[in-house]
């Protein structure tokens, strides 16, 4: 076995530029006058309607947090906000600890992400560049890891935590999931295209594998490494299951945990609605930014072989 | 890989070798063992300990327990919530690995145009994929919201009056499985996407010149072209789906008609109840099906499932 099974099939991943094949036989451009309607039906409508599908539901989200109860509390259709209010951002915040959770969520982030980077930066080259006898027993060991979803190891793992008092603190949050097997091997992946012939021309200059990693293969690397490192910090942000179940205090909630304190607070119905996508919005919109930003890594990253994202 | 034996009469040049052989090991455990740790930490030395835990009877936070044997499984694969919570695994697999698959691969299509503007709505398509399933959940949840949710004004419109998605077991099922395909598909039609464009024109041009349509292209062409892909995403989106949990939790707490094993087994440990033994026989069955799946996938990739 020397590649994931999952990744043996690399060349189904898209290629993420923009580099459409060339047309097979329009005569004309897709808006000359003959292909104009064609162009319209087949090729916008879906699109619009793909796109819509998608938009809609989140502009809701935004625009419902800006409306006041009564817009929120009535069966007829208002679709604009008469007089947008932080009102729900207001209520929200004096509701739950909301910039409480939102100062988890990042610390959380940040600190888990540099340390699972720095992980797996060290284990790939560690698997590349450094002889040891047993190597391939341990890539093998990471590899399958991948397969195994951190699902089924919350109760073991959480009677560990909480054995050791890691109940309501950051390290009980980050620790479990520290161990970074997706992006050691997308890293090992790229490192092994690394010709080398560089790295030996540093060893001759006196560089030891500490200086090589962070001065040779570590700036070379970076588009991987950007993808690694906004694939895991998205993921981060929006883990639920772990940062649940070892969070009983709202002082060490993250956002999505919060929301569900919030929801349990502000109810399911009625002018709570207003208030929860006030929260909602806070948890979607720093990952929507980021992706908009970065897409080009993050959809590289999460369509790479991994299985379980 | 050279091992560290230089016998007494061993030229110089080896022994040094042996020697940065032994700082070579030196440095690979520095630098991979704290990984390896964590991962034998909090990966695998829980698989085994689930199935201890499986067979006691055990209340979480209890100092005492019960050695059972394989009384837990006995339980689930007999008593009614257990099958119950099979069947709503398996719906759910099916309809959302189904739905995202079938509706990713029409988006794709969509998104192959080779016209302006097709960038953005990609963008747009993989964008729910990278979303927070709690946000995502909730948004959603307001939408069906019977009384003041937006679709259920449009059925209002329609003279239709909006099913108790909340309340009723069978709703509750179809509006988690809509969510989960909304959040899903896009990744779906973006491998998709990778896979039309590799497709060999030469092949799809010459077809063309011999007459073949558009939809005769695709069927008899990109389709069995295409089953190397399909097969990657049948694998990937079947395990995802075994692992939804986030818009379950999020949509319907309580898990009545939603809670497919993964839900179940968090239901049983951490929602009131406290079963950890039963909990973790859950974990078990759900690991032994995943296990399943990936070595089909590993032995059909062997096979490279071409051309259908």
């Amino acid at each position: 076995m020397s590649a994931p099974a999952a990744t043996s099939l690399g060349p189904v991943t898209p290629p993420v530029g923009e580099t459409p094949p060339p047309p097979i036989r329009r005569r004309g451009g897709p808006f000359s006058r003959e292909n104009l309607a064609a162009t319209i039906l087949t090729g916008y409508v879906p699109l619009i309607i793909a796109t819509a599908v998608v938009v809609l539901p989140l502009l809701w989200m935004m625009i419902s947090s800006f409306k006041s109860p009564s817009e929120i509390l009535t069966t007829d259709l208002v679709v604009l906000p008469s007089d947008p209010t932080l009102h729900n951002y207001r209520v929200a915040m004096t509701s739950v600890p909301i910039p409480r959770f939102f100062l988890n969520s990042v610390i959380v982030t940040v600190i888990g992400a540099t340390l699972k980077v720095t992980l797996a930066i060290m284990t790939a080259y560690a698997l590349v560049f450094v002889r040891f006898p047993a190597k391939r027993i341990i890539f093998v060991g990471i590899l399958v890891a991948l397969m195994v979803p951190p699902q089924v190891a919350i109760l073991p793992n959480y009677v560990l935590i909480a054995g050791w008092g890691g109940v309501n603190t950051y390290w009980g949050i980050i620790l479990p999931g520290l161990g970074t097997a997706f992006g050691t091997f997308l890293l090992r992946q790229h490192f092994l295209t690394i010709p080398p012939s560089i790295l030996e021309a540093a060893s001759l200059d006196g560089a030891g594998h500490w200086g090589s990693i962070w001065r040779i293969v570590v700036p070379i690397s970076l588009p991987s490494i950007a993808t690694v490192a906004l694939v895991t910090v998205v993921s981060e942000w929006n883990d639920y299951i772990w940062p649940l179940i070892i969070t009983t205090d709202s002082s060490m909630m993250t956002l999505p945990v919060g929301l569900t304190a919030l929801q349990n607070s502000e109810g399911n119905t009625g002018s709570g609605w207003g208030i929860l996508m006030a929260g909602t919005v806070v948890v979607i919109i720093p990952v929507l930014l980021v992706f908009a930003a970065l897409q080009r890594y993050i959809v590289s990253g999460l369509t790479q072989g991994s299985v379980t994202g | 890989m050279s091992s560290t034996t230089t016998g007494q009469g061993a030229p110089p040049r080896r022994r040094r070798l042996s020697g940065r052989g032994r700082r070579d090991a030196i440095w690979f455990l520095a630098l991979a063992l704290p990984n390896i740790v964590l991962i034998a930490l909090f990966t695998y030395r829980p698989l085994l300990t689930n199935v201890y835990y499986s067979t006691l009877d055990w209340t979480l936070g209890s100092a005492s327990a019960t050695f059972i044997g394989l009384g837990n499984y006995v339980e689930f694969f007999t008593s009614t919530a257990g099958h119950e919570s099979i069947r709503i695994t398996v719906v759910f697999t099916l309809v959302t690995v189904g739905g995202s698959m079938v509706l990713g691969l029409l988006l794709a299509l969509a998104l192959n145009a080779r016209i302006p503007g097709t960038a953005i709505a990609r963008s747009a398509a993989f964008a729910p994929y990278v979303l927070s399933g709690v946000g995502v959940g909730l948004v959603w949840l307001f939408i069906f919201d019977p009384d003041f949710g937006v679709l259920a004004w449009f059925l209002r419109q329609l003279g239709l009056s909006s099913p108790e998605w909340m309340n009723d077991p069978t709703m509750a099922l179809v509006m988690v499985m809509v969510v989960y395909i909304w959040k899903n598909l896009g990744y779906c039609a973006i491998v998709y996407l990778g896979g039309l464009q590799s497709l060999p024109q030469d092949v799809l041009q010459a077809a063309a010149l011999d007459g073949a349509g558009p939809l005769r292209r695709f069927w008899s062409i990109s389709l069995p072209l295409l089953s190397p892909t399909t097969f990657f995403l049948l694998i990937t989106t079947m395990l995802s789906s075994l692992q939804a949990f986030d818009i379950l939790r999020i949509m319907t707490p309580t898990g009545r008609g939603t809670n497919a094993l993964i839900f179940e087994s968090y239901l049983q440990a951490f929602g009131g109840y406290s079963r950890a033994g039963y909990s973790a026989a859950i974990s078990v069955v759900l690991f032994l099906m995943l296990i399943v799946i990936t070595v089909v996938q590993v032995r059909f990739v062997e096979k490279k499932v071409h051309y259908a």
